[in-house]
């Protein structure tokens, strides 16, 4: 992600970096609404846990919201 | 060189804005003064204040591992780009509070609410995040209620917990009235905001059904849906027959309100309560872009003067001086003792680097203080005239449109019943007199705002997009709210019976939440019976609550730092500490023993009592007067219990301290040891 983030403050040349920029936005967006939650968790397991079994997507999302609803999540 | 230079620049520019805002008199001003004023304070305070915490006071280590590094687990221990956890933090923290609390403060004039949500940002509630952030991300995330217990003892942290539930259930009853007064007789606002329901129960099934996790595509179609809702309510509000169903009466509303969150507390979170988060998440931080892109290039007057009359603590909106009131008033905008709770919950668990809690801690405090600053600016830009006939309840001005004129134009600020029957008109409401709460009147002012930039003969369009924005975010607090206060109160339970105590027992689920949904309903049913509105009793209490829940979080970060043997830095978190004491403290004190029926509860309830006993009420008020005085009365004691409360845990820290400087023993800091980061580039000097 820090990486990510030196590309979009990198010049660019032309159509190609421009697509890279849109690439890296969308990317940062993603990851901001938690859209890729499920494929972060997927790329963490298979780095650090490659033996254990894989939570289905539909269930490791259920569990990502009863997590996110059960402490102080939101303010006044 | 350039950093230092800039710096200057930033300060002469700051100093200039700050000056012209107050010293400006008796003609009047522009909002980018405001606007410019507040950025340079910010941006003075996060580059030379915030850094000289980190590195001297918080002693921020680059190179230690966070819990997000060493607990990393791919659920909620996720190391994060700061720029991500910046944004989800500040999702998290902005709610209602800094819209309502501007525009409710508004009634002193501009100057002493804007001031004090510079100063109180830049010294006390950006420290007091940026704090308590980094206090618990040493402390692997643990929430303020553990820290308490944890540094202070169980005093502590009893008293933390037993405030969070009050201030919880304060704030829902005050939200919840926002609400009410906001739909009221408005069959548009009415039908836009139920067609939220169906909409966030739509998303919640496609996120858990048909597209697991596809956050973004089901919010487009939630956001989407909900924005056609606005424009299907226009519809509906011109069909004579239809407009019926949505159109009632505040009592009916309030019991709608308080079903409808009951609902959301006890359906499973993914049905109700998730999906609507998305959609008010998405939809706050389009509209606070919207509201900064609109108001900089509009740049509109500031028609309220810079302090009215009102500071003598006569004010129409609620009563007492400018001190402490206002301080009490703009709560959130300023310090929030709520962000505590979240910036020791979720946020330490994603934080990649110790550096990192500047930007997400303070940075993102300033960014909630500048929303304060433009809901201060929306308020300010309407004729007061106007500002005083829609945010004053039937009980002080009178219910006749005729007698409220006459009365608002007496103090100085001329109103007449036409312009206000034309200015509904526009807005597509039917009348706009004693619409309390702050959420009409920042409607009015956004609209205003967003007529002039972004389509003029929208108007009414924008006015109850902005009714629905407010509303919908404020129903998320209250269904977060009700479920974190139902989770404390199973907490307690649980020690009485056991059973009691598990959070998926569902009997349990559905008594505890029956329960905290009756505590604040009732206060709720109070407010809205109150003739004289009921913002004036709840917004003070909350106001207190929430400064008081502040109080607490900076006692617990003095306690730590002073154990942690750097006594003299220890000013930081004890000025902004010492001076909530004194405001809260006032405030208490004078709601409490004040002889004057406008402000103190206990003389409003014996005025109300003697008026009933000589019969010079008329019936209508005869009949609601008893409850009326018995909620004065439990307020009063509310108000004595948080004042309780909030020295308990100032004379607990006080004791530590001085165990600390005594050398006697102490309680062992619950620090997690140090360990070095192996993230690529954490190391690295400066920042």
């Amino acid at each position: 992600m820090r990486r990510a983030a030196n590309l979009l403050r990198a010049p660019g040349h032309g159509l190609h970096s421009l697509w890279e920029r849109v690439r890296v936005l969308w990317h940062g967006l993603r990851t901001a609404t938690g859209d890729d939650a499920y494929e972060r968790y997927c790329a963490h397991q298979r780095r650090h846990h490659p033996h254990e079994p894989l939570m289905s997507r539909r269930v490791f999302c259920a569990e990502a919201t009863g997590r996110k609803w059960n402490g102080v999540s939101r303010c006044c | 060189m350039m950093r230092k230079l800039s710096g200057v620049v930033l300060a002469v520019v700051g100093a200039f804005a700050v000056g012209g805002l107050a010293l400006h008199r008796h003609e009047p001003i522009n909002s980018l003064w405001m606007v410019t004023a507040a950025v340079c304070c910010y941006l003075l305070g996060y580059r030379f204040y915030a850094a000289w915490i980190a590195t001297r006071v918080l002693l921020v280590d680059r190179s230690r591992a966070t819990p997000a590094e060493r607990l990393n687990n791919g659920r909620d221990f996720v190391p994060t780009h700061r720029a991500i956890v910046f944004g989800h933090h500040f999702a998290a923290i902005a709610g209602p509070g800094p819209l309502v609390g501007p525009t409710l403060a508004a009634q002193f004039g501009y100057l002493p609410g804007t001031l004090w949500i510079l100063v109180g940002a830049v010294v006390g509630g950006c420290v007091q995040d940026m704090t308590i952030l980094l206090l618990s991300t040493r402390r692997d995330g643990r929430s303020l209620g553990q820290m308490a217990r944890d540094e202070l003892g169980p005093l502590g942290g009893f008293a933390a917990l037993i405030g969070t539930l009050l201030i919880l259930i304060v704030l829902a009853a005050v939200l919840g009235l926002v609400v009410v007064n906001a739909m009221k007789h408005s069959p548009w606002a009415t039908s836009t905001v139920s067609a939220t329901i169906p909409v966030a129960i739509l998303v919640g099934l496609y996120l858990r059904l048909w597209r697991p996790g596809r956050v973004l595509e089901g919010s487009l179609i939630g956001v989407t849906l909900v924005v056609l809702g606005v424009l299907a309510g226009g519809w509906i509000d011109h069909q004579p027959t239809l407009r019926t169903w949505f159109d009632y009466a505040a009592l009916p509303l309030a019991g709608a309100v308080v079903v409808y969150v009951w609902l959301a507390a006890t359906l499973p979170v993914w049905l109700l309560l998730a999906p609507r988060d998305y959609l008010s998440t998405f939809l706050k931080l389009g509209i606070v872009a919207m509201l900064a892109i609109a108001i900089v290039v509009t740049h509109p007057q500031i028609r309220m003067p810079a302090v009215t009359q009102f500071i003598d603590g006569s004010g129409p909106l609620f009563g007492g001086k400018v001190f402490p009131f206002v301080f009490i008033t703009i709560a959130c905008g300023a310090i929030s003792g709520f962000h505590a709770l979240v910036s020791s919950g979720t946020t330490p668990k994603l934080i990649t680097n110790e550096a990192d809690v500047r930007l997400v801690g303070y940075g993102s405090m300033a960014l909630e203080s500048f929303v304060a600053i433009m809901a201060m600016i929306a308020a300010t830009l309407l004729d007061p005239g106007v500002y005083f006939a829609i945010n004053s309840g039937a009980g002080v001005v009178g219910s006749a449109p005729e007698i409220a004129v006459h009365t608002i134009s007496g103090w100085g600020f001329p109103v007449t019943v036409e312009q206000m029957r034309s200015l509904a008109a526009a807005m597509g409401e039917q009348t706009l007199f004693a619409r309390t709460g702050g959420a009409p009147s920042l409607a009015v002012g956004m609209a205003s705002i967003f007529g002039n930039s972004f389509g003029r003969g929208l108007l009414a369009v924008w006015y109850h997009f902005a009714i629905m924005f407010e509303v919908v975010f404020i129903l998320t607090t209250l269904d977060a709210g009700t479920r974190v206060g139902r989770f404390i109160l199973q907490d307690l339970l649980g020690h009485a019976w056991a059973p009691l105590g598990r959070t998926s027992w569902y009997p349990s689920v559905l008594f505890a939440s029956t329960l905290l949904v009756g505590a604040w309903g009732y206060f709720l049913y109070v407010g809205v019976i109150d003739p004289n509105g009921g913002v004036n009793i709840l917004w003070p209490l909350f106001g207190i609550a929430n400064q008081m829940l502040a109080a607490i979080a900076l006692s617990v970060a003095t306690g730590i730092i002073i154990k942690s043997g750097r006594r003299r830095y220890a000013l930081v978190t004890l000025v902004p500490l010492a001076w909530l004491a004194v405001v809260t403290s006032t405030a208490a004190w004078q709601k409490i023993t004040s002889p004057d029926p406008h402000i103190g509860f206990l003389a409003a309830a014996a005025d109300l009592a003697a008026k009933l006993a000589t019969g010079a009420l008329t019936a209508e008020r005869a009949a609601v007067a008893p409850q009326l005085i018995f909620n004065q009365r439990l307020d009063a004691a509310l108000t004595m219990l948080f004042t309780a409360l909030l020295w308990l845990v100032i004379l607990d820290m006080a004791r530590v301290c001085l165990r600390r400087v005594r050398g006697l023993p102490l309680r062992s800091s619950s620090e997690a040891a140090y360990r070095e980061s192996r993230l690529p580039g954490t190391a690295l000097a400066g920042n």
